[in-house]
């Protein structure tokens, strides 16, 4: 038996400890594609978290009832109801971000990080510990979108949220709002990830060593 | 016994046969032989270009010594290598570009062009080059507003033969194309001075033939097919070949030891493969030049080339 994570670490993991997109490395489409600015991340950042917290729970409270032989299709299923849910009120609340977002709202039905919790986590765990891990990896998602889109919106066009935030005289970078600035800047980020996931360990190396 | 024998046959794995050059020496040399193409660029579109040059030089040596201190690595600025990588970086801008977009592109081409990839030898692309296609995308109106040359007899014109070519149809004539007042790059609108520098590099053993012979052989050839299928819409070879950066790309950019096959089948394929994303980015792409895309494409083929053009032992079968 493992040793029981407290429900706290069942959210808190999600941030960094496995973040999906820095860690896990899922979800890769819709961080490249739509990050060219931050309220565009921040809008696919939450409409994830929504589909992924509800499928997580809906999947967690069935578990029990699912045969395994059909347990894909039924959380495409559940998915694609929460996807169709977010889909229709963006449409209806907020036409413009919903144009922005173009297809990838629509095709959060094949984002992998939902369909990896629900198959790695919701589908072996209750429905409190479920709610809280795909809280967190939501929220690691919207993070990384966040930070993403900001620094590309930023150096594209001078603006985060679409308020200026750097002087006239900055000549703002094209490439960082065409695809080549989405790869630049995530490898670049996640490089200093992975750089600082090591520098970290290497300090818990030491410290063990001096105690 | 033992001892007789290691002290009259060194032990060591191959290779037995070392160059005479240093990295550092040929770097140098290659700088030395740009001397030319600086001059040219510099009594073309004035004194301010060295400037720009000086500019380019010193962010791309500063981001080395930088990032290695940073990577606890040996700082080998004194190499030439990132002094070449700002210098080529340079004379593929055109003149009078903004300092602050040059340092940035110097940063990027030796932060993310070499030194992400492990530093010198282990880069996919060429740094230079890499440089400048970022430049291209991130200032696309900047890094095509040209100026033209101070003694240029029509100076008001300030479009490049290539993109004068591509979107008015108009020709322009072999002699200012080979000596260089022309609109273009500060370091490659003159064939003649890189010329010089190209050929000098070759007599002395520096770069090998093969590359740049490969890529003119490969401009005359396909740019010829399409200039025999229509002379009117399609533009003669040596037009391609003195226009544009294809003299710099040739001899400089594409001969670079780290991104270019080292088998000899290797550069004849890197470089007709070269020639043939030219011409066909020139007759028939979105923008007027394709030499730095090619060179980069091309760049990306170089494992797989070396791997499938290794020359076979002497006397082995099959």
């Amino acid at each position: 038996m493992k040793k029981p994570v407290s429900l706290t670490q069942e959210y808190i993991k999600g941030l960094w400890e496995i973040n999906p997109i820095f860690k896990q490395i899922l979800g890769m489409c819709p961080t490249l594609a739509v990050t060219v600015s931050a309220i565009n991340g921040l809008a696919m950042g939450l409409a994830t978290t929504f589909v992924l917290v509800f499928s997580s729970v809906i999947i967690s409270s069935i578990r029990k009832i699912v045969p395994s032989q059909v347990r894909i299709a039924t959380y495409i299923l559940i998915i694609s109801t929460f996807v169709t849910i977010v889909d229709l009120v963006m449409k209806a609340k907020f036409p413009e971000l919903s144009k922005a977002l173009g297809p990838f709202i629509p095709l959060i039905v094949v984002n992998c990080i939902i369909l990896g919790r629900a198959e790695a986590f919701a589908s072996r765990n209750n429905v409190l510990r479920s709610f809280l891990d795909a809280l967190g990896n939501g929220s690691g998602f919207l993070i990384a979108l966040l930070v993403l889109g900001s620094i590309r919106e930023m150096l594209g066009t001078r603006t985060i949220f679409g308020v200026q935030v750097l002087p006239n005289q900055f000549t703002p970078w094209m490439v960082m709002i065409l695809p080549a600035g989405a790869f630049i800047t995530l490898g670049l980020l996640l490089g200093f990830a992975n750089a600082f996931t090591k520098w970290q360990e290497q300090k818990n190396k030491k410290s063990v060593l001096v105690r | 016994m033992e001892e007789k024998i290691k002290k009259e046959f060194e032990f060591t794995s191959s290779p037995h046969f070392h160059s005479k050059y240093s990295t550092g020496t040929v770097m140098w040399i290659v700088n030395l032989s740009l001397i030319p193409a600086v001059i040219s660029g510099v009594i073309f579109f004035g004194l301010y270009q060295l400037v720009i040059i000086f500019t380019s030089i010193f962010f791309a040596i500063l981001t080395e010594a930088i990032i290695q201190k940073i990577l606890k690595q040996k700082i080998t600025i004194t190499d030439g290598s990132a002094f070449l990588t700002g210098l080529l970086l340079a004379l593929t801008l055109p003149p009078n570009f903004s300092l602050s977009a040059t340092a940035i592109g110097a940063v990027f081409a030796i932060a993310i062009g070499k030194q992400i990839f492990g530093g010198l030898g282990f880069n996919i692309f060429n740094p230079a080059l890499a440089g400048r296609a970022f430049l291209q995308a991130a200032f696309p109106v900047e890094i095509t507003t040209w100026t033209a040359p101070n003694y240029s007899v029509q100076s008001v014109s300030s479009a490049t033969p290539l993109a004068a070519f591509k979107y008015d149809k108009v020709l322009t004539e072999l002699k200012p194309l080979v000596v260089g007042n022309i609109g273009g790059c500060i370091g490659e609108t003159s064939a003649l001075a890189i010329l010089v520098g190209g050929i000098f590099l070759i007599a002395i053993g520096i770069v090998n033939y093969r590359i740049p012979l490969a890529m003119i052989i490969g401009l005359f050839l396909f740019g010829g097919v399409f200039h025999l299928i229509d002379v009117t819409k399609f533009p003669p070879p040596s037009f391609h070949l003195f226009a544009g950066g294809f003299m710099l790309g040739a001899f400089y950019m594409a001969t670079d030891y780290v991104t270019s096959p080292y088998t000899p089948k290797g550069m004849w394929i890197f470089g007709l493969g070269i020639s043939l994303f030219i011409v066909i980015i020139r007759l028939f792409g979105g923008v007027p030049e394709g030499v730095m895309y090619s060179i980069l494409l091309m760049n990306s083929f170089v494992p797989l080339i070396n791997r499938y053009t290794i020359p076979k032992p002497f006397g082995m079968k099959e």
